[in-house]
């Protein structure tokens, strides 16, 4: 739905144009307007993203089967009680007008309250956001640092015995369900065999926060492993093919040792097609993760839209779902930004 | 390109006499790679050997394939042994044995006394690293001087070898600067440390030709200047014509030609070097020459010919040639003498050549008319007399 490969993932990079001349001039003070032209014109994207997002998803839960007012009222309801309820909701008035007046309220800052408890959206959203944000993003970068030094060393020795073992290990985790990983990890160290770590349920950080890291160890270990292997696989066949290159060997002939050659020479142009996936897993990730969620009893965004979508509670989720479209724009829009810092033959492309 | 006389490349004067003969730098003795395939053993180079002195230019020619560029890395140490790759012979330079040396050891010469320059400037430096910090890097490894000191030197090295603005260049990208311009930055890194051997691996292949004789030049001068040692790589005899002092001609992974370069173009006696200069427009003479085209490919090097490796596509290739191999030969005293066993810092003026039926010899002359009669040479290959007008 939305265009998410950043502008440096399109394949080769652009042709270099000729060089200016010696007399040319420096040509520097367009960088930064280019810079702010480019982020400009995301954030109309943004806007348009968002309204079909939001309309999308009030069609279609307008047309699940089951009446939400039926819902809400309850299963012994007489008929009078969900027609009160369907005029209080004000489910009576037609979909486009009900979408109007929603988006009217999104723009003085109202995403309305839910249907079942009361409770205000943006005070429900309040309290998941920063829930699955924290797993998303700790999952995010264990699973980088993990993945990074591994598919380096593979990289520059592979088929040796770390490359090996790697793969295999990565494809076994990657292979299996997030479900029984969860459940693996859980036995081993939350129950059967030991019990250091806590099985279920989260600690917010301003809390307790130890007892916060404790409670998201295993649910971010769990997201992790299958992310960490495939980053492995990705940036160590980018690398390999990195390595081929003449400036590489030009970087050996200088003297270079291998340690200062694979990081500083070889990473950060093997490094593109790692952001751009690492980005556009973590815009999912925030949107929340069902399995995990559910799996450790942890308060996300995730169990939130599920539930909405079960109560036809529709403010609910149609907060949500704007969190959820906002966060993946913007953090693709960083990750764009990201490779003007990384790839200098972008810069005048933008 | 018809008209010899506009040709950028050619030689404008007559070749320049070598300078007084120093002392051996490099000394290649038997140097031989093989690489293990899956299709079977590739031998890329077989038993070279060269000598390089202070302050010389030597040429290695030859077409893809010939393994100038295998042998141009293994002499530095960037090939070795192990996974598939055998290699064999020394490499001695300034008295040190490469080949004995470790990897650490080795990277402290690479940078500081034995630079290299690639073919294709687009690819050789990194797209994501500014200019100045790809210059200043080896200076800063190699050298116990400051930042600012390095760049100051970057800043010094951009202007030696004619870049304009080279303030503003160290703060560029390479994808800013043009063919031309980039291979100059390579050349400025491979100077940076003042290197007492340059290994240039076709230098100029990849660039306009116009901008390849300034490069060209720009090297030669360089050389002179710093009084380096050069080594330089090429498929095209025109270029190293003026430029060098010596040259080794090789095929098919061995020499099989070496003398000083004015001896080399009076007198070639091994056909493929003749077929070689009869390849390009010669410097002087008529406008609209005919090329000669050498026939056939390269041969294979993973199962290459009996005998003589060139016999297949030589004109004047007799049987003999089919199932022995020539040995690499003085051409002095007498062209048919014992295989060589003089090296070329004994004697400056060595000629040796790898042929049973050296150009312009009486036996040439013989299997020349032999083949031109029957109208093919010993391996089949077509002969007629307009191919053979030497």
């Amino acid at each position: 739905m939305t265009d998410t490969m950043p502008v440096g993932a399109t394949g080769a990079p652009p042709a270099p144009p000729a060089a200016p001349t010696g007399a040319a001039g420096p040509r520097r003070p367009g960088r930064h307007r280019h810079t702010a032209r480019y982020v400009r014109a995301r954030l109309t994207h943004l806007l348009l993203v968002l309204l079909a997002v939001t309309f999308l998803s009030f069609v279609v839960v307008d047309l699940l089967p089951g009446d939400a007012a039926v819902v809400v009222a309850g299963e012994n309801a007489t008929p009078e009680q969900v027609q009160a309820v369907r005029e209080t909701l004000q489910l009576d008035r037609p979909l486009l007008i009900r979408y109007v007046d929603w988006l009217g309220g999104v723009l003085t800052g109202d995403l309305g309250s839910s249907f079942r408890t009361g409770q205000p959206v943006l005070e429900a959203l309040g309290e998941r956001i920063p829930v699955s944000l924290q797993l998303a993003v700790v999952a995010q970068l264990l699973a980088l640092v993990i993945a990074v030094p591994l598919a380096v060393y593979s990289a520059y020795r592979p088929g040796r015995l770390l490359d090996r073992t790697t793969m295999t290990l990565g494809f076994a985790g990657a292979a299996m369900p997030q479900f029984v990983l969860g459940m693996v990890l859980i036995v081993a160290f939350a129950g059967g065999f030991s019990s250091i770590l806590p099985a279920t349920g989260y600690t917010s950080f301003f809390e307790d926060p130890l007892a916060n890291l404790r409670s998201i160890i295993l649910p971010c270990v769990t997201l992790m492993v299958a992310e960490a292997a495939v980053y492995r696989q990705l940036l160590r066949s980018d690398m390999i093919s990195t390595l081929q290159e003449d400036f590489i060997l030009m970087a050996r002939s200088k003297g270079l040792r291998p340690r200062a050659i694979l990081l500083r020479h070889a990473l950060r142009p093997s490094s593109f097609s790692l952001i751009t996936l690492s980005g556009v897993n973590l815009g999912r990730l925030i949107g929340g993760t069902v399995i995990v969620e559910t799996l450790f009893a942890i308060p996300g965004l995730g169990q939130l839209i599920v539930q909405a979508v079960f109560n036809r509670d529709y403010m609910i989720l149609q907060g949500a779902l704007l969190f959820v479209a906002v966060a993946y724009v913007v953090i693709n829009m960083l990750i764009d930004l990201l490779y003007l810092v990384l790839d200098p033959r972008v810069r005048r492309d933008v | 390109m018809t008209a010899a006389a506009e040709d950028p490349l050619a030689a404008p004067a007559p070749v320049e006499t070598p300078t007084a003969p120093g002392e051996p730098l490099l000394v290649a003795d038997g140097v031989t790679v093989r690489f293990h395939t899956r299709n079977g053993v590739v031998r890329a180079v077989e038993d070279v050997s060269l000598e390089l002195r202070e302050g010389e230019v030597l040429a290695v020619v030859g077409e893809s394939g010939s393994g100038k560029t295998v042998f141009t890395r293994r002499v530095m140490g960037l090939v070795s042994g192990g996974r598939g790759t055998e290699v064999g012979g020394t490499v001695t330079f300034g008295g040190t044995d490469l080949t004995a040396l470790s990897s650490t050891e080795l990277s402290r010469i690479w940078g500081a006394e034995i630079a290299l320059i690639l073919q294709d400037p687009m690819t050789s430096l990194n797209p994501v690293k500014r200019i100045g910090a790809q210059i200043t890097e080896s200076i800063l490894l190699h050298r116990r001087v400051s930042k600012a000191e390095a760049t100051k030197r970057a800043i010094e090295l951009l202007r030696s070898v004619g870049l304009s603005e080279p303030e503003r260049r160290i703060r560029q990208y390479p994808h800013e600067l043009s063919g031309g311009m980039r291979q100059r930055v390579t050349i400025a890194i491979a100077l940076s440390c003042d290197p007492r051997l340059l290994l240039a691996d076709e230098p100029t292949t990849a660039l306009d030709v116009t901008v390849q004789a300034q490069i060209l030049d720009l090297l030669a001068d360089l050389q002179a200047r710093l009084g380096m040692s050069m080594l330089l790589v090429t498929h095209d005899l025109r270029v190293v014509r003026s430029r060098s002092h010596r040259i080794a001609v090789m095929y098919a992974g061995r020499i099989v030609e070496t003398a000083p370069t004015s001896t080399l173009f009076a007198n070639p006696l091994m056909p493929y070097t003749e077929a070689l200069m009869n390849a390009v427009p010669p410097v002087a003479g008529p406008n609209h020459v005919r090329l000669q085209v050498i026939p056939g490919r390269p041969p294979n090097l993973i199962r290459p010919p009996a005998g003589c490796k060139f016999s297949p596509r030589c004109p004047y290739a007799q049987d003999r040639c089919l199932t022995e191999e020539p040995p690499l030969r003085d051409a002095e005293p007498s062209p048919l003498s014992e295989p060589s066993r003089r090296s070329p810092s004994a004697a400056p003026e060595l000629h040796q050549y790898r042929c049973w039926f050296p150009v312009g010899s009486p036996a040439w002359a013989e299997a020349k008319a032999r083949n031109v009669e029957r109208g093919s040479s010993a391996a089949g290959t077509p002969v007629t007399e307009e191919m053979v007008l030497t």
